[in-house]
């Protein structure tokens, strides 16, 4: 009998145990609304990363700066000075100015309710339990909706009641989550099922997500420019490294034999 | 004064050049006592490496801080975008940054090592009870050193973390908010807090940290070191050979340096690995949240601190008005064990139970908030008292009877969960794993006196035991 208690004893414990760790792990999965997808990687892709600087320069730079941002830092993604000078600014800047907004901070403030936060190195402030900054992004840009009860008339999944409106709205058109009901654990809970097409935008939903795939990469990159030269250097250090060790060792060894 | 050495005319140049030196400076008896002819075990094992990589990655630290505070301007506008111009602008100031960052997680990791080395093996015990003294001093200057680096940055962990942490001294009663007042230089953090921590970081903790490892390393150098054995090379019944020196010692150079130099190239490639491959280190090194701007207006959801600090953070978390209870149970039993079970003398009882009644009085009238502030700081000072704590007759882990190994196994569990439970957001489940862990950590160092004498210990050997390579 002892021995039956025992093991109930345990049984409890390992219960227990497993329902703390999912506790955890729930509590934190429902951080943020829905699941984050995957951004491409880009950060390599120059092509992508030179449109994805032309979106951000078109769209967001009228409200948001990214004010530790270089101008002529673009020239590390393939684009000249000349280029800079003739597509990505205004007359009176200078490429060596970083990226400021268009609009007045107070005004913005006025408008939206909060100042628009800088985006130099959002995608590397946004990381969380969901996914990478990236990701984070990726998610956000495109899933803004119609939602007349707001004041700047859209809404977004991953960002409720956010202040920004749907930038991007004539790529990608307007749109509508659809929900389903159904029961879990004997209440009534929405899932989102998928999305309503209310207007088409200029493109197709695969040209979009290209799109913001692109944007995303650039504001990937430009959080950390120095990230593909990191990774380059990194590589001949750990060769290097690699060697001295070889060498650190056989010099132990020699020395090492001597001592009984 | 030390006689003066006349040198033969026709020695080199360079000769005659050390021989000036030696006969002013003593370059070339520093030299032996402390390289050539310091005697070290020479039986160290892997626990050994994290001394020499604590002093590489100090030196890192030193060397990266000074190229970073040419560039970093301490001011409450103008830090974040600084650091974000060490980023991007300065030529390879990416590189100094991150070895910065990653350096003083590294710091922690080697030194965690380091110390968990001293507890296997009793390197604290006599006569090295100044050497382990010295190195938990460092250890409280390091924790200085890293919460007041943190703040630099400025970013929202950087920020709201000294907020926390500041205002828990303000849970002291009576001195309290005044003593908060004066570390922050303001009655929140602010521009003044940024520019004292600044100070302090750049100069006046790291003064005395050089200060104290000067001591831990010619109090070391002046005992000897110990070894996985626990068997003193230079004691009187040591075996020495014809010259005198302990046969199971070696120099330390050139044998232990090139032995630290294999350890420094290993210990490289994983720190260049995460320096290039991954400086954020999932989040546990560079927080995402201080890549946004401090806000004094906006509080974060989730504060935590930086991972080296959380076993702390946990027990100050766990300190909560029924935990009181628990501790107040904790030292009632003391007293009583103190006055019915010990051999002390009538008075010394009386004293023992006046002291509870009165801590127990304490306990029942102050705010559990501060008792979690003594709890944080008990922990890391209980650590100075561990040379007369450890009753074991025998050092070494190796001699101890074996449940020793699956105790100090447990110790390590706990602390690491503790640390694992301080990165999470607070839930129920996590407040009561981490009270019973902190009465583990408390009770595993208060109890010492006793349990390391139980059970029966092995033979040590006359001499250390190595199997040559």
């Amino acid at each position: 009998m002892k021995k039956l208690a025992n093991l109930g004893f345990a049984r409890h414990l390992i219960v227990g145990l497993a329902m703390a760790v999912g506790l955890v792990a729930g509590v934190q999965a429902n951080e943020g609304g829905v699941a984050w997808d995957k951004a491409p990687n880009k950060t390599n892709d120059l092509a992508a990363l030179q449109n994805g600087a032309k979106i951000f320069v078109n769209y967001c730079l009228n409200c948001h700066s990214a004010a530790f941002m270089r101008f002529n830092r673009l020239k590390d993604i393939g684009l000249t000075e000349q280029q800079i000078k003739d597509n990505l600014l205004f007359t009176t800047e200078k490429v060596g100015d970083t990226m400021k907004a268009a609009i007045d901070p107070k005004q913005a403030k006025e408008w939206f309710g909060a100042n628009p936060p800088d985006l130099t190195v959002i995608a590397r402030s946004r990381a969380g339990h969901g996914g990478t900054g990236a990701d984070y992004l990726y998610t956000y840009m495109r899933t803004f909706y119609r939602d007349e009860t707001k004041a700047t008339g859209w809404n977004n999944l991953v960002f409720p009641s956010v202040g920004m409106p749907h930038v991007l709205w004539e790529l990608q058109g307007a749109r509508r989550p659809v929900y389903e009901e159904t029961e879990e654990h004997g209440h009534k809970v929405e899932v989102f099922k998928g999305w309503e097409q209310l207007t088409p935008g200029t493109m197709t939903p695969l040209q979009y997500d290209q799109a913001v795939g692109d944007l995303v990469a650039y504001l990937q990159w430009m959080g950390e420019p120095a990230q593909n030269t990191r990774v380059r250097v990194g590589v001949g250090v750990l060769i290097f490294l690699a060697f001295f060790t070889l060498i650190a060792w056989r010099l132990n060894a020699a020395y090492w034999k001597d001592v009984k | 004064m030390a006689e003066y050495k006349e040198i033969s005319p026709n020695a080199s140049a360079g000769e005659k050049l050390l021989n000036w030196v030696d006969n002013r400076f003593p370059a070339s008896k520093l030299y032996k006592e402390h390289l050539s002819e310091y005697y070290a075990p020479k039986n160290f094992n892997f626990w050994y490496f994290f001394g020499s990589l604590a002093m590489l990655v100090l030196v890192i630290q030193i060397v990266t801080g000074i190229f970073l505070v040419m560039h970093y301007k301490p001011d409450a506008t103008l830090a974040f975008a600084s650091v974000e111009y060490i980023m991007r602008d300065v030529p390879w100031g990416w590189l100094v940054r991150y070895m910065h960052s990653t350096g003083a997680s590294a710091f922690f990791i080697v030194v965690y090592l380091h110390m968990f080395r001293g507890l296997l093996y009793g390197s604290y015990r006599k006569p090295r009870e100044l050497v382990w003294i010295f190195g938990c001093a460092i250890f409280l200057c390091l924790m200085a050193e890293a919460f007041m680096g943190y703040l630099l940055p400025w970013g929202q962990m950087s920020y709201w973390g000294a907020q926390v942490i500041v205002n828990l001294f303000s849970a002291i009663p009576f001195v309290g908010p005044d003593l908060a007042l004066l570390i922050r230089g303001d009655y929140v953090v602010s521009d003044a807090t940024l520019n004292r921590f600044f100070s302090f970081h750049v100069i006046a903790v790291p003064l005395v940290l050089l200060g104290l490892v000067a001591a831990h390393i010619i109090a070391l150098h002046e005992v000897g070191s110990n070894n996985p054995d626990g068997v003193e090379i230079k004691g009187p019944k040591a075996p020495r050979d014809a010259n005198g020196h302990p046969l199971d010692g070696i120099p330390f150079h050139p044998y232990y340096t090139v032995h630290d130099i294999l350890g420094v190239s290993v210990f490289l490639m994983v720190f260049t690995a995460v320096i290039f491959f991954a400086p954020e280190a999932g989040g546990y090194f560079l927080e995402y949240n201080n890549f946004i701007p401090a806000d004094p207006f906006k509080t974060p959801n989730h504060i935590a601190p930086v991972w080296y600090f959380t076993p702390f953070y946990s027990m100050l978390r766990a300190i909560t008005g029924e935990m009181m209870y628990a501790l107040i149970a904790c030292v009632a039993a003391g007293a009583f064990f103190g006055a019915v079970k010990s051999k002390l003398p009538g008075f010394l009882k009386a004293g023992v139970v006046g002291a509870a009644v009165v801590v127990i009085a304490l306990m029942l009238s102050i705010d559990a908030k501060f008792w979690g502030v003594v709890v944080m700081g008990g922990a890391v000072v209980i650590l100075f008292f561990l040379p007369w704590l450890d009753q074991s007759p025998v050092k070494s882990i190796r001699y101890r009877p074996s449940w020793h190994k699956y105790l100090y196994a447990v110790f390590v569990v706990v602390f690491v969960v503790l640390a694992y439970l301080g990165v999470q957001p607070p839930s129920p489940i996590g407040e009561r794993v981490s009270q019973v862990g902190t009465l583990f950590y408390f009770g595993f160092f208060l109890l010492m006196p006793w349990w390391s004498q139980i059970g029966e210990t092995k033979p040590v050997p006359d001499r250390v035991t190595f199997a040559a390579h």
